[in-house]
């Protein structure tokens, strides 16, 4: 018993170790002042003289490109995290609900559009959005990002829904509910958990996208921080702010960060229990 | 408060057989109508039917006045409990029966009102504000009998709404729906396949088979006058004893002997040859425990008992006998509409608890043939009727028609299999 506990807690240990070394070095290259860096800093914490404090946190945020990179990325996956996951949540109930022909083609072709290579896509999108316009916009980064996250929502919620018994709805309707105020009080309610799982990696997906946000825009109107973070480039061409970087990575990581926390406290599972005969 | 009629109510699904075939059942304003047969005879269908979950093929449902065949559920002002409850499991106890309330945007006083007076009525007050989740299979079921009180609906309907209780909460709260069901005297449906709740709870009972309803009458009705073998097996517990038997005059040849009926009996059977005879295990009796006078209404035979079960107030001996294959058949086949094994042809009787007849002893028995049914083993028909006492009865029969109905969907499914 004692043995296993003990082999538990080192095995634990090493995959934590192996996980987060990469994120822990970040976070302490993000510390470090740039000539420290330079000059060859190869502890964990800064060598004497070579911390920088804050001061990297302060440049990056100081720096315009770089806010502006973040309210993109950030309203760009907010926005399709939303449509997508509303779009998905309807058409999952439909195909949950209703029976009506081609919905196994739906499905089918849900699937196969989430296996496209993303990298195969870019040259005619490219194409497409600058023809259209949209190139180097909102609604250009949107689009695609929408198209590759809703099968997967799709699939997730609709597997939720198949969940919820039938009666639920039967009831409110009983009970005097519309069929929209049924799908609103009851199934959503009930599919929460579905709709988070799905919100969360849809928002994933927009967040870390690297493709995309590098090939659909060229300036800062619609660049997203990945992308932004590659133009990243100080004074000295030939000399990467590594530093700075790092305080880039560490701040682009945040809102992931505080979403997940926010959304696993939604993700219950067993929320239907209790619903029909135990 | 309303009175439900439905009207030559038919439905068919997809496959084109109905599975609820030309009923017609009025249900009084207040009156506790019960929808009973096996599984698959259409019971719940007609239900959802009343409270717009299915659509009705063809056929008129109204509701008190208005025609409501292609209302939504929500403008039918029903209230339903269903098998499973249905509970809103995001929702406090508190917040699930007032959610028809919520729904008709009344005002939260009024609100918390009602659900307050119905909350003492179902006791649940101690578990307002707990999730559903948290609660036993009783308390579920109280709450959802409190969504359905809640609102001011013109008539409940319950769907199988015991079936998930244990036995002895299953009494309890049988009792209690009475109860709740008499002081509000609101017009309830009920569906069931348990023939105790029917026969309990019921004003008037409706026994369905294979989507065609059979007979309509109350509870005493049904049991003393079955207008077929259908009826007469599926009503009473334990069931009615059906046997081959050839009348000549007023002498009924049973396989267990001989015995005397009534004369006006008699003449309504005459010269139709082979008949199968149903009598319920209560009209048998040791002959030795009977008074006189009671010995002269019926008849006795004497027979070896194979098994008997002494129940203290009471005791069941079983008598095993041969049927012809002409009637096999058709007792086969019962068996099989009733849900039951088909098991050997034996004949069950109830001796009272003072009877000291033992297993393997050749007895004396008593039969009430006074209350003896005779049955054509052909339709099925009750040739015995007292069609006065039998409440309604369709004109067409009824059991031929399920039974026909349900040979063609057999084939059918069949076909469709091979």
């Amino acid at each position: 018993m004692n043995k296993n506990r003990i082999g538990l807690v080192i095995g634990c240990a090493l995959i934590l170790v192996w996980c987060l070394l990469p994120v822990v070095w970040i976070i302490s290259l993000s510390f470090k002042s740039q000539a420290a860096i330079t000059n060859g800093s190869p502890g964990f914490f800064p060598a004497e003289g070579g911390g920088a404090g804050f001061s990297n946190y302060v440049d990056v945020l100081a720096d315009d490109q770089f806010r502006r990179a973040i309210f993109n990325s950030i309203g760009i996956s907010l926005i399709a995290t939303v449509l997508s996951v509303v779009l998905a949540t309807l058409a999952a109930y439909a195909i949950a609900r209703l029976e009506f022909k081609g919905k196994k083609f739906v499905l089918t072709t849900a699937l196969a559009i989430a296996m496209f290579p993303v990298v195969s896509l870019v040259g005619p999108l490219f194409d497409m959005w600058r023809t259209f316009g949209i190139y180097d916009t909102w609604p250009g980064l949107i689009i695609p990002y929408m198209s590759f996250t809703l099968p997967l929502a799709i699939w997730t919620l609709s597997a939720f829904f198949r969940e919820i018994p039938w009666e639920m709805e039967q009831a409110a309707q009983v009970d005097g509910a519309t069929s929209w105020q049924a799908f609103r009080k009851v199934i959503v309610p009930l599919a929460a958990p579905g709709v988070f799982t799905a919100a969360i990696l849809t928002f994933f997906f927009a967040w870390n996208d690297f493709v995309f946000g590098i090939s659909l825009t060229s300036t800062e109107a619609a660049r997203p921080i990945p992308a932004a973070l590659s133009f990243f480039v100080g004074a000295d061409p030939f000399n990467r702010p590594a530093s700075l970087l790092a305080a880039g990575a560490v701040v682009a990581t945040v809102p992931i960060i505080v979403i997940v926390l926010i959304f696993q406290r939604k993700i219950v599972a067993g929320l239907t229990s209790g619903a029909v005969k135990g | 408060m309303a009175a439900i009629d439905m009207k030559n109510i038919v439905k068919k699904y997809g496959d084109g057989f109905p599975a609820v075939n030309d009923v017609s059942i009025d249900v009084k304003d207040g009156e506790f109508m019960i929808l009973v047969g096996p599984s698959g005879c259409g019971k719940s269908t007609l239900l959802r039917m009343i409270v717009g979950l299915e659509d009705i093929t063809s056929g008129d449902m109204v509701i008190g006045e208005r025609k409501v065949n292609d209302l939504a559920p929500r403008d039918r002002n029903l209230a339903m409990v269903f098998q499973n409850y249905a509970l809103y499991p995001h929702l406090t106890v508190y917040e699930n029966i007032a959610f028809p309330l919520r729904l008709a945007k009344a005002p939260d006083n009024e609100i918390d009102q009602k659900v307050r007076d119905a909350s003492k009525t179902l006791e649940l007050d101690e578990h307002l504000e707990r999730k559903p989740g948290n609660l036993s299979g009783g308390q579920r079921q109280r709450v959802a009998m409190g969504r359905a009180i809640v609102r001011e609906a013109d008539a409940f309907l319950f769907d199988e709404p015991l079936s998930n209780l244990d036995a002895k909460l299953r009494g309890q709260m049988r009792t209690e729906i009475a109860r709740l069901q008499k002081r509000l005297g609101i017009t309830t449906v009920y569906v069931t396949h348990d023939q105790t709740e029917a026969m309990t709870l019921g004003d008037r009972v409706a026994v369905l088979k294979r989507g065609v309803l059979q007979q309509l009458a109350t509870p005493r009705e049904l049991y003393e006058n079955p207008c077929n073998l259908f009826v007469a097996g599926f009503i009473g517990s334990p069931p009615m004893n059906f046997l081959p038997a050839e009348v000549d005059g007023t002498s009924v040849k049973l396989p267990i002997g001989t015995v005397e009926i009534p004369a006006e009996k008699a003449e309504r059977v005459g010269g139709k040859g082979l008949l199968i005879a149903g009598i319920r295990p209560e009209h048998f009796e040791d002959a030795s425990v009977l008074d006189e006078s009671r010995r002269s209404q019926g008849s006795t035979f004497r027979s070896v008992v194979d098994v008997v079960e002494w129940l203290g107030n009471q005791a069941f001996a079983y008598i095993p006998f041969e049927a012809p294959p002409e009637v096999r058949e058709q007792l086969t086949q019962l068996e099989k509409d009733l849900d039951g094994e088909s098991m050997r042809t034996q004949l069950v009787i109830n001796l009272d608890g003072a009877s000291r007849i033992a297993e393997g002893d050749e007895a004396e028995i008593w039969v009430n043939t006074s209350q003896m049914h005779l049955f054509d083993p052909g339709t099925g028909e009750n040739l015995t009727l007292d069609a006065d006492r039998a409440g309604r009865v369709p004109d067409a029969n009824a059991m031929d028609a399920a039974e026909a109905a349900g040979r063609e969907q057999d084939e059918a499914g069949s076909s469709v299999t091979s």
